[in-house]
């Protein structure tokens, strides 16, 4: 199946990642070809195979619920890009 | 005394262990080696004062139990260092300084190791050339037009060119064993839970691992010792009892079986690859193994199946990009402006269209079509291993289809750049662990790598193997210092 420009635009709206229209062309493009390459799973039958979710088998460990690091604020917000020294700050969300 | 930097990571050891050298003598040799190393463009950080400051403090007072004793490390940059910049080669993470330490670099602090510096790599580990990193494409030290290999280029190259005596990468799909094959070094995948993921820059959480790179296989099995422990931090990691690789390790594979998979001999694979591979099966019968002949019949489908998995786990993975909480953030009009234009800007073309392909074959109506399916010739795939590794103990192939190619040669072409993972994916599907050593040379005289696959938790196994050829093949690599300026 062949991936138009509209589904393009539609995957990075998903993926919130803005696109322009020459850039859009080329990930039509670079998508098709990486996608009619992929298709060559159709060849097998899988209907009967159970999908491998995990190589580890199990299921995963649980563990203790913990606080493991305590007062580290301010090292955290040290690597935000924008913040009021008391909390993360991101465009105005309610109106 | 020889010079130091031509000393391997084992005779570095034992003679500071027996105090012929210390480690300020070892970390200076390295800082001034790699000061002059601008041209390969392998460090992003550099730590060097640090490293001599600690260098010095360790020489004050050497604990020489140690397993890597005062010895200094570059490493990936995909590692978080607490307080040491870390980017993934990306623009997002451009002034990301962790608040705490990945478990595979705080095993190598606590064994006595120095930080040297942080490694360029592909921008997120993906590619295969580390032509994607935002800082800039990695040269080889072997010729100043040729890539080093990827995602784990910067290590590769500052490996070869003795800017570390060894050091760690991640593999995804290839990362440590392709550049490892394309520079003339040793590049071991643990095996899927072998080694914690915690404080590693997530890829493809089901794939990914973290590596030894070194100079030979006997630094590999002393490295893998190291960095390998059960870490309750990491859901994978496997609690194992796990030898002590380095101690262990000896020649002895009378009687080993070793599979040679009919898949694995591709079209247009240059002569010289099939030459090497006849060489080293030579090799392992006069080591007293026995070779058998397999088959691996989905081998053809394991590359399609890693460009459905890994984009889709690095599309989930990578959502937490968003210029909120740290790195880069483009300003927008609204929130939702703010997201796209932060990560159309802060994220490189690559990241982008993996992003995109996982994001597609994730979203209603395709779910079924693309991943489902690859979860199921995954299965096929790994289910090709449990067959043979009834009938063998490990498995012996190429490490790559092609030497290392020209910068820029296949970076317009997205799938014949994924092709060169065509022999390494697999055992990251399968969970597998698997080694790249250097065996020989092609006509322009650059490395070719064999590649030992091994039974889950069987590195020893493996590493035996690889100790055992490399003395037959006996290869050298012989590299001028063209980029020291």
């Amino acid at each position: 199946m062949a991936i138009d420009l509209k589904t393009v635009k539609h995957i990075s709206k998903l993926a919130r990642i803005s696109v322009n229209d020459e850039k859009a062309r080329k990930l039509e493009k670079d998508l098709n070809s990486i996608f009619k390459w992929i298709e060559q799973l159709n060849e097998l039958n899988t209907d009967k195979v159970e999908p491998l979710t995990s190589i580890a088998e199990t299921t995963l460990r649980l563990r203790e619920d913990k606080i493991l690091s305590e007062n580290i604020r301010d090292e955290i917000l040290n690597n935000s890009p924008k913040d009021n020294k008391d909390y993360f700050v991101v465009p105005k969300v309610v109106e | 005394m020889s010079n130091i930097i031509d000393l391997s990571l084992n005779e570095l050891v034992d003679k500071v262990k027996s105090k012929k050298i210390s480690s300020k003598e070892i970390t200076s040799a390295y800082v001034e080696r790699s000061k002059k190393s601008n041209k390969l463009n392998t460090y992003i950080e550099q730590t060097f004062d640090n490293a001599l400051k600690n260098s010095e403090k360790f020489d004050k007072s050497p604990n020489l139990e140690k397993k890597l004793p005062g010895i200094p490390f570059a490493v990936k940059d995909l590692f978080c260092t607490k307080g040491v910049r870390t980017t993934a080669s990306s623009k997002i993470l451009e002034k990301f300084i962790p608040t705490y330490e990945s478990t595979i670099t705080q095993n190598l602090w606590d064994a006595g190791a120095i930080l040297l510096g942080k490694l360029n790599c592909d921008e997120f580990a993906m590619g295969s050339s580390n032509e994607t990193s935002y800082f800039g494409n990695v040269t080889s030290p072997i010729a100043d037009n040729l890539v080093p290999g990827g995602s784990s280029g910067g290590s590769a190259s500052a490996l070869a060119a003795k800017l570390t005596p060894a050091t760690i990468g991640t593999d995804t799909g290839g990362s440590i064993r392709q550049p490892a094959s394309f520079t003339g070094t040793v590049g071991l995948k643990p095996t899927y839970g072998s080694c914690s993921r915690y404080g590693i820059v997530a890829f493809a959480s089901s794939l990914d691992q973290a590596g030894p790179m070194t100079r030979n296989v006997k630094d590999c099995s002393l490295l893998l010792e190291v960095i390998s422990s059960f870490d309750p931090k990491d859901s994978t990691s496997v609690n194992f009892k796990r030898p002590n690789y380095y101690s262990e390790l000896n020649k002895n594979i009378k009687g080993k079986k070793i599979g040679i998979p009919k898949e694995y001999r591709v079209d247009g694979m240059p002569t010289e690859i099939d030459e090497l591979w006849e060489k080293g099966k030579e090799f392992l019968k006069d080591c007293g193994a026995e070779i058998v002949d397999i088959s691996l019949p989905h081998t053809n489908y394991a590359l399609p199946t890693y460009y459905i998995v890994a984009p889709a786990e690095a599309s989930s993975n990578l959502a937490r990009y968003d210029g909120v909480k740290y790195g880069f953030r483009a300003e927008g009009e609204n929130l939702i402006d703010m997201y796209e234009k932060t990560r159309s800007q802060g994220f490189g073309e690559e990241v982008k269209r993996r992003i995109m392909i996982g994001t597609y074959v994730l979203s209603s109506g395709y779910y079924d079509a693309y991943y489902l399916k690859a979860q199921k010739v995954r299965k096929l795939i790994k289910n090709d291993f449990d067959e043979v590794f009834k009938k063998v103990d490990a498995i012996l192939t190429p490490s790559t289809p092609s030497s290392a190619f020209k910068l820029g040669e296949k970076s317009n072409d997205p799938v014949s750049m994924y092709l060169n993972d065509i022999f390494t994916v697999p055992v990251n599907l399968a969970g597998l662990p698997g080694i790249s050593i250097p065996a020989g040379l092609d006509k322009n005289n650059y490395p070719l790598g064999l590649q030992i696959i091994g039974k889950p938790f069987n590195e020893q196994n493996i590493l035996n193997i690889a100790y055992s050829m490399e003395e037959k093949i006996n290869f050298k690599l012989n590299i001028n210092d063209w980029w020291i300026k």
